[in-house]
C-alpha cells in the first residue's frame, strides 16, 4: 500500500543505518589493529548496502505517489535531504568516541535491529520483508561481534572497565527512544507491515542483561531519555555528519564517475 | 589512544605453562598469532591463507572470517596458534626429501586401469 507511513517508514529504516554507517565509516584507517578496522568497516558496509535498499524502495514508493514530479532517487533521498527531513536515532549520530564507545553503541543498536529484522521478515510487505531477511544475516554476525567486545573490555583491565563505564553514562539516555514509536511507527504496525518498537523492548533489556553480566559491567538505573530524532529534531552532530557527506553531491550536482 | 599490545611472530615465541590461550590472559596484553585455513565452497580442504593477531579463539575466527573471506573466498575456517605448528627445517631437507626422487618403484603406476574404473 503507497502511502505516506510506509514511506516515512522505509525512510526512517533508512535513515538509522546510513547515518550509523557514516559514524562507523571514521573509524576506516584509524582502528586499534588491522583486522579490528576491517571488521568495523565490513560492518559499515553491511549498514550502508541496507540503507541503499529502504532508500531504493523509498523512492520507488515516493515516485509512484508522485507521477507527475521530478524522481526521486536513493541519491537524492540521501544527499540532498537537510537535517529536518533525516528520522534516524539520536544515539547513531553521536561522536564515536574511543572503541569502547563505538562497539557500546554497535551493541545496543545491532540488539535491537535483531529483534526488528526478526518480526519484520513476516512483514506482509513483501519489500519490507525480502530486506528484512537479508539483513538478519548481517546483523547477526554485527551483533556477535559487539557483544563479544562488550565482553572482552567490560571484563578487561581496569582502564577498559573504566572506559565501558564512561560510554555507558554517555550513551544509555540515548538508549531509550529507540523504543519510542513515533506516529509513523505507530500507524505502520497499525496497518499491519512495520513493527513497533515498544513490543521488542523487553527482549532487548534481557540482551543487555545477558552481556552486561558477562562483561561485569552494570545496567543503569531508569533515568530520563533523549528523545527527538525520529520527528527531525536532531542534536548538533547530524548537521556535521551531513555536511561531510553530502557536500560532494551539492557541490557538483549529478556528478558521476 | 594509549593502547598497549605486545605481539609475537612465529619463531619467538617461548613456551607458556598451560598453553592454549583462554580469555583470561587478555590481562597480559599479548595477542598471539594464529594460522588461518579457509575451504572454499569448491575445496575439500582447508588451505593455508595468512595469519592473524587475536587474543582468544573467538576473535580469531570472527578476525578470519572479517580478513579472509570478504569476497567469498571460503565456507569454513580453521585457525590454530601458531606455536602449535611445527614444521620441518629447510637445513633437513637435503635428507628428507631426496631419496624418493630414485625410487620409481614406489609410485603405483605399473599396471593398467580397467576403464571401468573411475575416480582413481
Amino acid at each position: 500500500m503507497q502511502s505516506q507511513t510506509l514511506i516515512n517508514y522505509s525512510l526512517y529504516l533508512a535513515d538509522n543505518t546510513l547515518i550509523l554507517a557514516q559514524r562507523n565509516a571514521e573509524w576506516c584507517g584509524h582502528g586499534p589493529v588491522l583486522e579490528q578496522d576491517i571488521a568495523l568497516t565490513n560492518i559499515s558496509l553491511d549498514l550502508l548496502g541496507q540503507a541503499r535498499s529502504f532508500y531504493q524502495y523509498a523512492a520507488e514508493l515516493i515516485n509512484a505517489a508522485n507521477p507527475g514530479a521530478a524522481p526521486a532517487t536513493e541519491d537524492s533521498l540521501a544527499y540532498l535531504r537537510d537535517v529536518y527531513a533525516f528520522r534516524n536515532c539520536l544515539i547513531n549520530e553521536l561522536p564515536n568516541g574511543d572503541w569502547g564507545q563505538t562497539v557500546l553503541r554497535q551493541f545496543f543498536f545491532s540488539a535491537y535491529q535483531f529483534l526488528l529484522y526478526e518480526k519484520l521478515k513476516q512483514s506482509p510487505d513483501e519489500t519490507l520483508a525480502a530486506i528484512a531477511e537479508k539483513s538478519l544475516k548481517e546483523v547477526t554476525y554485527h551483533l556477535r561481534w559487539s557483544s563479544e567486545w562488550v565482553i572482552r573490555l567490560g571484563d578487561g583491565t581496569e582502564e577498559s572497565h573504566a572506559r565501558m563505564n564512561k560510554a555507558l553514562d554517555e550513551l544509555w539516555s540515548f538508549t531509550g527512544e529507540i523504543f519510542e514509536a513515533a506516529p509513523f511507527e505507530k500507524a505502520a504496525a497499525e496497518a499491519g507491515y512495520g513493527v513497533d518498537p515498544a513490543s521488542l523492548k523487553d527482549a532487548w533489556m534481557e540482551k543487555v542483561t545477558d552481556i552486561f553480566t558477562q562483561a561485569t559491567l552494570t545496567v543503569p538505573a531508569q533515568r530520563w531519555m533523549q528523545t527527538g530524532g525520529k520527528e527531525g529534531k536532531h542534536s548538533e552532530h547530524l548537521g556535521f555528519i551531513l555536511a561531510e557527506m553530502q557536500f560532494l553531491q551539492r557541490a557538483y550536482p549529478n556528478a558521476q564517475w | 589512544m594509549n593502547i598497549n599490545i605486545t605481539k609475537y611472530y612465529y619463531g619467538d615465541i617461548p613456551e607458556e605453562k598451560g598453553g592454549g590461550s583462554a580469555a583470561h590472559s587478555e590481562s597480559t596484553a599479548n595477542w598471539p598469532l594464529w594460522e588461518v585455513f579457509i575451504r572454499s565452497k569448491q575445496g575439500l580442504d582447508h588451505k593455508h591463507v595468512g595469519s592473524l593477531h587475536a587474543t582468544d579463539e573467538k576473535m580469531a575466527i570472527e578476525n578470519a572470517r572479517d580478513v579472509y573471506t570478504r569476497r567469498m573466498e571460503g565456507v569454513s575456517i580453521w585457525v590454530v596458534e601458531s606455536k602449535y605448528i611445527h614444521a620441518s627445517s629447510p637445513d633437513d631437507a637435503e635428507a628428507f626429501y631426496e631419496p624418493a626422487n630414485d625410487k620409481v618403484y614406489r609410485h603405483p603406476t605399473f599396471y593398467d586401469l580397467p576403464d571401468e574404473v573411475k575416480h582413481m
